[in-house]
Parts: structure tokens; sequence; C-alpha cells
């Protein structure tokens, strides 16, 4: 790894470890209702709302709130996509989307996923962008930080029966947590060259005429094909050049800030103008672990013990570190097949890489997003080396808890602590307990569902998938490589990160379909049983530290955090990974 | 449930409302009066007439042009109304096909050039809109385009030299030309 690499990478943690205690403490006095701004904007809002903020929930009501919420979100992107045509803001007069398509992408905005299978700037219209998916961009993030911090409470309180009041910890996230930072962010990225506005397409006269190759259509506006099923194309030439337009800025603040990740455009943060300086690269990737770091904080302090928080803060910065060097190691390598063919092998491999970006930025992003359950891209995953398209796969399949999704992230995470005093209970055994909490035979089973169900949809998908036809018939590249691009995409869609190895032609009904079912149960699959816990930790007594208690702050419990992480997530996985990019990476080496 | 009809309703229109009109009007607005011209695409605009922007790149074939990277959109290279990525694998027969016809079209236009060929000017762009090439990419290209032009070699040096932007602040992102503006200064000379 480069020099640059390394100190992009140190001065990256840096800066984020800087914005933890800050940030956390804001959040925890945010949730808390100690934000002294909070009675005056928010007494208005639960009169017109009917909502009466002291009347707290148990676990199950909370769990109902939630799913009305997030499935009202849904019901409302599939419906905006479906009618855009008949609406306003739509200067391109895009048609209404398909429904297998609307129906994917209305769960992939509802989950945080944001998993895309059109072209954004080619397929929605204005309207549908910042009134459908900006906004579910804000509420699916603040859906998960309510869980987790109902998950706190649980650990927090003793013999309770509620964990909080669901439409006040939304509003209040929203409000004033995910909403001002995204207008100072969005405001900055415009400073950059990130465009806001509401102009239809501008269209430029370039330099040079273009001569290309353009597929015939006929009358129904079909692609015309020969008889061997190839399209039929006719030489054409143009001297312009139509540049996409819209309101970028606002969208791309939220897009990174609640770890979402669905780009205004196809390209996402390679496009220039949602991510035009290396500066602009940097912010947004801060972006995405700024709340999943400052939540780990915010842990610390509503159990009343802040060495909680850095422990788990520790585990996930480990982690993170050495799979960002994998990635920007293994992409600096060149491919061998074109240093052969004299090809300079000293700029790594650049086949979908911006040349702002280069190596470094891209490989560092490429590990933040896919660890982050984000999935906002600024290269091609898909175009990666084998082994630098490993390490993305293996980010997500970790099981999105290293950082992790705002919220998402920590929540999963304490679910792999629980696990982890379970196994050390087990070891000398003793009844496990975590921040004085027992941990019993109910929640046990609660976290091994929790834990095995994105497994299950990931490798029962990718297996239907491959095996049928409609599955095979999106693949791109041929060989064990066209295996990783389905696995990636179930790997993808069930633990909510939602990049891609965007080859996968999977604007099908059937990839539409089934990754909608992935998406929908990865994500409350998890939360339904993460709520469980929260409302059965709560109604436990709290049992004093005694000699035999495991301390749960120390390097310790790190390292053995860290190791059932890495455990659970192996033991599930090397199988379907030996079968993708091991191989590709075996044969690559042996092709030359 | 029905209790839980109405907030989740209200609230829910209520939160879409401020994120997702207010939050996006004043965002614009702000940059409208901050930044107009970055807000509206970084436009160049030559004679009254738009000519491209500074950030999206365009398609170069001609030899007495700088050529940048290549593009994967279809059904044009370089279309800015969708952005694309190759996608292709590093095995996949398809990119070294690719590679090597760049390779040739490189050559054919300058068959003395001896340098070792930069990995960007032959493999495609994430976006297919990259405005930028590496400062090697550059230099490849130098003495092609000045023979074309009839130009001493070092001056085209010092046109791209003056075109080179550096790691932003020192430390992020790689040193890079705007291969739009160094064509269009390029055009300027004559």
């Amino acid at each position: 790894m480069s020099t640059h690499a390394w100190i992009l990478l140190g001065l990256f943690l840096a800066v984020l470890l800087l914005t933890v205690k800050p940030l956390g403490t804001y959040i925890a006095n945010v949730m808390d209702g100690r934000f002294r701004l909070a009675g005056k904007i928010e007494s208005p809002l639960y009169r017109l709302c009917g909502i009466r903020p002291d009347e707290e929930m148990g676990w199950l009501k909370y769990a109902f709130a939630i799913l009305l919420f997030n499935a009202l979100g849904a019901l409302t992107v599939y419906a905006l996509q479906r009618l855009q045509a008949d609406l306003p803001f739509n200067p391109q007069a895009f048609p209404g989307v398909s429904p297998d398509s609307a129906f994917n992408t209305a769960i992939s905005f509802a989950t945080n996923t944001n998993w895309q299978g059109y072209g954004g700037e080619s397929t929605m219209s204005y309207l549908t962008q910042m009134l459908a998916l900006a906004v579910q961009n804000f509420l699916s993030a603040a859906t998960g930080i309510v869980v987790v911090i109902a998950l706190i409470r649980g650990f927090a309180r003793h013999t309770a029966k509620t964990i909080g009041n669901a439409w006040v910890d939304l509003s209040r996230v929203t409000l004033y947590v995910l909403l001002p930072i995204s207008i100072v962010c969005a405001v900055f990225l415009t400073s950059q060259g990130v465009i806001q506005n509401f102009d239809a397409y501008q269209e430029v006269t370039t330099l040079e005429v273009t001569s290309f190759d353009n597929p015939k259509v006929d009358e129904a506006g079909q692609p015309v094909k020969d008889d061997n099923g190839a399209v039929v194309t006719e030489p054409a030439q143009t001297q312009t050049q139509t540049l996409a337009m819209g309101p970028v800025a606002s969208q791309e603040a939220i897009k990174m800030l609640g770890t979402n990740g669905g780009g205004f455009m196809n390209a996402n943060s390679a496009h220039p103008y949602e991510n035009p300086t290396p500066l602009t690269n940097f912010i947004q990737m801060l972006s995405i672990f700024l709340i999943p770091a400052a939540l780990c904080f915010t842990f610390g302090r509503m159990v009343g013990d802040t060495r909680q928080g850095w422990a788990v803060l520790a585990a996930m910065s480990i982690m993170f570190v050495t799979l960002a060097y994998a990635a920007m190691h293994f992409e600096q390598q060149a491919n061998p097949l074109l240093t052969q063919l004299g090809v300079d092998s000293a700029a790594g491999s650049m086949e979908g890489k911006e040349t702002r970006f280069g190596i470094a930025d891209s490989g560092l992003f490429a590990t933040i997003t896919t660890l982050a359950s984000c999935g906002a891209v600024n290269a091609m995953h898909d175009s990666f080396t084998p082994l630098g398209g490993l390490v993305p796969l293996l980010d997500m399949q970790l099981g999105e808890v290293v950082f992790g999704g705002v919220g998402t992230g920590l929540y999963g995470m304490l679910v792999f602590a629980i696990m982890a005093v379970f196994i050390a209970g087990l070891m000398i055994g003793r009844t496990p307990e975590y921040l004085g909490k027992k941990i019993e035979a109910f929640e046990m089973k609660i976290v091994s569902i929790a834990i095995l169900v994105t497994p299950l949809l990931v490798l029962v998908g990718t297996a239907i998938a491959v095996m049928v036809a409609d599955g095979r018939a999106g693949i791109a590249n041929p060989g064990a490589h066209g295996f990783s691009e389905i696995l990636y995409a179930f790997t993808s869609a069930a633990n909510n990160n939602g990049s891609a190895f965007a080859g996968l032609s999977a604007n099908t009904p059937f990839f539409n379909v089934m990754l909608g079912i992935a998406m929908w149960f990865g994500r409350f699959g998890v939360i339904v049983p993460v709520l469980a816990i929260a409302g059965s930790l709560a109604a436990k007594k709290r049992i004093a530290v005694g000699a035999g208690t495991l301390p749960t702050h120390g390097p310790l419990f790190v390292t053995l955090l860290i190791c059932t992480v890495l455990l659970v997530g192996l033991l599930n996985y090397v199988p379907a990974l030996a079968l993708g990019p091991v191989i590709e990476h075996l044969v690559l080496w042996a092709a030359q | 449930m029905k209790t839980l009809l109405r907030p989740a309703v209200s609230l829910f229109v209520l939160l879409t409302a401020v994120t997702g009109i207010v939050y996006p009007l004043a965002v614009t607005g702000i940059a409208k009066v901050a930044f107009p011209e970055a807000a509206a695409g970084s436009l160049i605009v030559k004679d009254g007439k738009a000519v491209g922007s500074r950030l999206i790149g365009q398609n170069f074939t001609d030899p007495k042009y700088f050529w940048g990277r290549p593009s994967a959109t279809g059904p044009m290279p370089y279309n800015a109304s969708a952005s694309s990525g190759s996608n292709q694998g590093p095995l996949n027969p398809a990119l070294v096909d690719a590679v090597k016809g760049r390779i040739e079209a490189l050559k054919a236009a300058d068959p003395d050039n001896k340098l070792p060929i930069p990995a960007d000017l032959v493999n495609a762009s994430a976006s297919g809109l990259d405005p930028h090439i590496s400062p090697e990419a550059a230099a490849y290209q130098v003495a092609r385009v000045a023979g074309q032009r009839h130009l001493l070699a070092a001056d085209v040096k010092a046109l791209v030299s003056q075109h080179t932007e550096g790691r932003q602040l020192g430390v992020f992102g790689e040193a890079r030309v705007n291969v739009l503006q160094l064509n269009i200064a390029l055009d300027a000379l004559r």
C-alpha cells in the first residue's frame, strides 16, 4: 500500500474519532429530551399529529409503530413512481415506472438499502427523487437510529415495561440530527460543484463530432433485433451532449449521512455532478461513518459507562483498518492480462475508476460504503480485481456491524456482543451477563434468529437464482465472476447495503421481486427481534458486578467480540466465497 | 392498531413535507445565492453558448486533441444523461479485447511512441464521464498533439502543466489534467 493510502486512512480515522464524542453526546441529549429548543418545536407538532409524548410504548407497540410508518413510506414511494408522468417537476417527461421495478425501489428505499435496478437520471422525475426517494433517505435512517436507541434503553433501564415512544424518537432524530447536518453538508457539496437546480437537462455543443452505432427502434420504441437476437444498429453522429440536471446536492447529503447510498445518477458517487472533487469524496466518506461511530458513544453515555461504547468502537475500528488495507492493497495490483498487453502496471487496476480518486480513494470508499451498509459507490466494484472485489462482499457478509448502517450497525454489533458474552459464559460455566443484565434462553433464541436471518436470505436466494434461467439470464461476466455477481446482489439486498456488481441486469421481474423480498425481511426480520430483546432486557432486574463478571470494556472483550463476528461471518460464507472471487483469483493468475 | 394510525399518517405527512419539500427548496435557494455557477453545472460558456461543463468529460478521437478516458456509456460515449461504467470483470475477454483495441488506436495515431501505456488511457472510467486523465496520460500524448498541430512539444507541455492540478489540499485524491479545458486552450492557441 502506498504512503498516500496510509496517510489518507490515518487522516480519515483521526478526523472521524474527533467527531465521536461531541456528536455522540449531542445525540444522547436529543434522544433523552434534553435539547433546549425541543419544546417549542415539538408541542405543536405532537398536538397536530395526536401524539402523546409522555405515553411510552412496550416493545410490541413500538415495533408495530415502526412497521406501520415504514409501510406507509413504501406505499408512497411506489405510488409516486407509478404516477410520476402525471405529476409536476418532470422536465424530461419520464413515464411511470414499471410495477416490478417500482415495487423493488419502494422496498429498497424504505429499508435503507437503496439497491437500484434503474438508472436515476434516465428514469426518475425530480418530484420522485425528492418527495419519494430523499424523504425515505431521512425516514429509513431515522428508523434505524430509533431502534438502536430503544435497544440501548433496554440495557439502561431495569424492571421497566416500556422502551420509549416511537413517534417522539422518530421526530427528534429527523429534525435535530439528520436535517441540520444534511443542510450543512449539502451547501458544502454545492460549493465544490455538486449541482442543485430544477432546470431541464442542459444541451451543450461539444468540441468534436461523436460517431457511434445507434440501436434501431421500431414504431413501438422497441429495439430491432436480427435473427441471432443481436440488436441492429445504424451509424449516427452527434455534436450535442445532454447534461443531466436536478436537485442533487440536497439528496447527496442525506444519502451519505443516512447510510442510504441511492444515487441521483446511475453512476452514483462516481458521477462528477455527485462527487466532483477528492475533497467532496472525503466528506462523503466521513458522512457515512459519522453517525454510526457517534452512536457508540451515545450508547456508552446512555448506559452510564462510556468505556462500554469505546470498546465497541475499538472492535469496529480494528476490523475497519484491516479490511481497508486489504481493499487498497488488492486494487493497487494491476490486471496481469492487461500488463501483458503493455499497459503500465504502476497505476494499479483502473478499469471502472475515476482519475481524480485513483486507487486509494476508491479502495477506501469501497470499504467504508460496504461496511456501513451505505452502498454508494465511487468506483465500479464489478471491475475490481478478484480479491479487491472479495473485500466489499465480505464487508457486507460480516452482517453490516462494523460501523454498519445508522443505528443498524450498532444494534447488530450489540447482538454480536450478547453472543460473545454467551460464548464466554459457556467457557467458564456461568450464566452470561452484559451490562448488568442476565442473558437467558429467551434472549439467546432471539439473538440466533437476528444473526441467522440474513445469511439464510443470501444463501437461499443465491442458490435459487443460479438454478433458474431467469436468474442466470442477468449475468454479465462469464465464469466464476458471474456467480459472484448474483452472490453480491443477494448479499447486498439482504444486508440492506445497496451497492452492486452492477453488470448484473437486475431490472427484471425475477430479480426485482426476489431482491425486494430479501431486502424487506433482511431489514424487519432483524428489527423486530432486536426490539423484542430490548423489551425483555428492560423488564429485567439489574444485577451487581461480581468477581465472576466478564468485564466488557477491556482488550479481552474487544478480541472476543471481533472473533465472534469473524467466526460467524466466515462459517456462513466461506464456501460461497470460494466458488466466486477465490476461484476467479486463481484463474486470473494462472492465465497469464 | 387504531391508536397508532393517526399519529403514523400525520407524522409521515409532516416529516415528508419538511424533508421532501422545505429541505430541498431551502438548499436550492442557498445554493442559487451562494454558488450559482456550481449549482447550475459548472458550465463553460463561449460566445454566449454552452460548450460543455468543467466537470463532465467529452469524447475525443481526433489525434490533434488530447484524448480522455474511454467511456462505456451507451449508445454513444460520454452520454451525460445515462452515466455508466463498463462493469467488465478482470477475466472478461471483452475487457481484454477492448483494451487491445484502444492500444491499437493509440499506436496507430502515434506509431513512434515508446512510452509505457498509461492505465487510465485504456481503461474505462466509472461514470463514463470522467473529465480528467492522469499527468502520465497527458505526457504520453504531448508529442502526437504537438506534431499534429505543428507546435513545439515544449509549448504543449507547458500548456499541460498549466492545466494540471495536484492532490487537493496536498492529501486528497490524485493529480489530474482536465481534458476538455486543455483542448479548448489548445484551440485558442491559434
